[in-house]
């Protein structure tokens, strides 16, 4: 490689890293608060009446899509830049040969830092183990990494605001730890599966990370050509739902099934929950529709758990590492956190 | 001819570090042999955490998530 091409290929952000971050983030402000005008006078230049279905629907759909993109994106960016030095080879050394209770609650949130891609859950997880990380610790952290993102938070911070958002990761999280411990308690060690018991222990260790800024703003790029470029679809698809039913659906009918005063809604939400396969993102459009028309909150927020948290492809995936009765445990451990959470939301709210 | 292993157990991620590969490697007109690992325990031998990896002649160059395209011309570099 001669130095022509390598120049060639640098970028100007990738030169310029702060002055490209400025601009960044001053576009983006300035993109944000002129969304709301914006849609306003592109829904009055259409020939529909905005006091309307349609024009509340339309005036909807052209707001809260590139606000949600947006969030997405900043976010997706911002979160790459920093994830970008927590891989899961530190967070190991992070937990290693820590004991439980402390390290439940470090695995938990490291698992929402750590970037993590569902199909790694095996691999990470023998790693963990091999390096002495304890049974529940690694649990706390496999259970959070998928279910506690900045995805899930960005979609609910924008769709049904900061409230929502801060309670989803605060349950979220508790979630997590509580389960992890459970399981930590309840030593199952010997419900691995023998040849994962029987490989050799390992010290973890992980290279010192050297990262330039330009490195940072480029893990940025990368997660949001990763993330933003697969999850958009579900997301249109969301608001889409969410705008259709704007007014068209009659308010209360959800709440005949999934209502508050319906005590078996929330164990059915998680049960249903259970065969769906998705990633946060995939699930927002039916959650969007749930609390749109008057399903609790409490309900809802347990569909979602269940839905990303609990899922059979994961449990045949991680059926080659653990025995049947760790699986069962697990499950178990999750399901009843989760319809906890589901009923303490519908009793205090 | 270079001989590559993809270690995964068949995400999307990992079909699409061995497009990239067989892509980069037909543009620059070098001969691979691409080979995938997909079951668990002889991932794990290689010490990765994270799929999908890469294992250019014995030698791991990559774990985690579809490799870059600058990376992978470097890895095809004659």
């Amino acid at each position: 490689m001669n130095i022509n091409t390598t120049a060639a290929t640098r970028t100007w952000p990738d030169i310029h890293p702060k002055e490209f971050l400025a601009i960044a983030a001053a576009l983006w402000v300035a993109l944000y608060w002129a969304l709301a005008p914006v849609s306003e006078a592109l829904v009055a230049a259409l020939p529909v009446d905005r006091a309307s279905h349609l024009g509340g629907a339309l005036q909807f759909f052209l707001y809260d899509t590139p606000k949600v993109l947006l969030l997405l994106t900043g976010i997706v960016f911002v979160m790459g830049m920093v994830n970008s030095a927590f891989t899961p080879e530190r967070t190991r050394v992070l937990l290693a040969g820590r004991t439980e209770g402390v390290a439940n609650v470090m695995a938990a949130s490291l698992g929402v830092v750590t970037p993590f891609c569902s199909c790694s859950a095996v691999p990470l997880f023998i790693g963990f183990v091999q390096a002495g990380v304890p049974l529940g610790v690694t649990f706390s952290f496999l259970i959070a990494a998928p279910m506690v993102n900045e995805v899930a938070l960005t979609l609910l911070f924008g769709l049904f605001g900061w409230r929502i958002a801060l309670l989803y990761l605060g349950l979220g999280l508790s979630v997590a730890i509580v389960a992890g411990w459970v399981i930590g308690r309840l030593k199952m060690e010997a419900y691995l599966e023998d040849w994962v018991r029987d490989m050799p222990r390992i010290v973890a260790r992980a290279e010192a990370l050297r990262l330039t800024l330009s490195d940072r703003v480029e893990a940025g790029f990368a997660a949001v050509r990763e993330i933003v470029g697969k999850v958009w679809p579900y997301i249109l698809a969301g608001i889409a739902i969410g705008a259709a039913i704007h007014g068209y659906v009659p308010e209360a009918f959800m709440a005949s099934f999934m209502g508050k005063d319906k005590w078996w809604a929330v164990p059915l939400a998680v049960i249903v929950g259970v065969p769906m396969y998705t990633n946060a993102a995939g699930v927002i459009p039916i959650v969007q529709a749930l609390l749109a028309k008057g399903a609790a909150l409490g309900t809802v927020l347990a569909f979602m758990m269940s839905v990303i948290a609990l899922s059979f492809p994961e449990m045949v995936i991680l059926r080659k590492v653990l025995k049947v009765r760790l699986i069962a445990t697990f499950v178990a451990v999750v399901a009843a956190g989760i319809l906890l959470v589901g009923y303490v939301f519908n009793a205090v709210l | 001819m270079k001989n590559i292993k993809v270690l995964g157990t068949g995400c999307s991620n990992c079909k699409n570090t061995i497009k990239l590969l067989e892509a980069v490697a037909q543009e620059k007109g070098v001969e691979i042999h691409v080979e995938k690992v997909e079951d668990i325990q002889d991932i794990m031998r290689y010490g990765i955490m994270s799929t999908p990896g890469v294992v250019i002649e014995g030698q791991i160059v990559h774990a985690g998530g579809v490799p870059s395209r600058q990376k992978v011309e470097g890895w095809l570099q004659g």
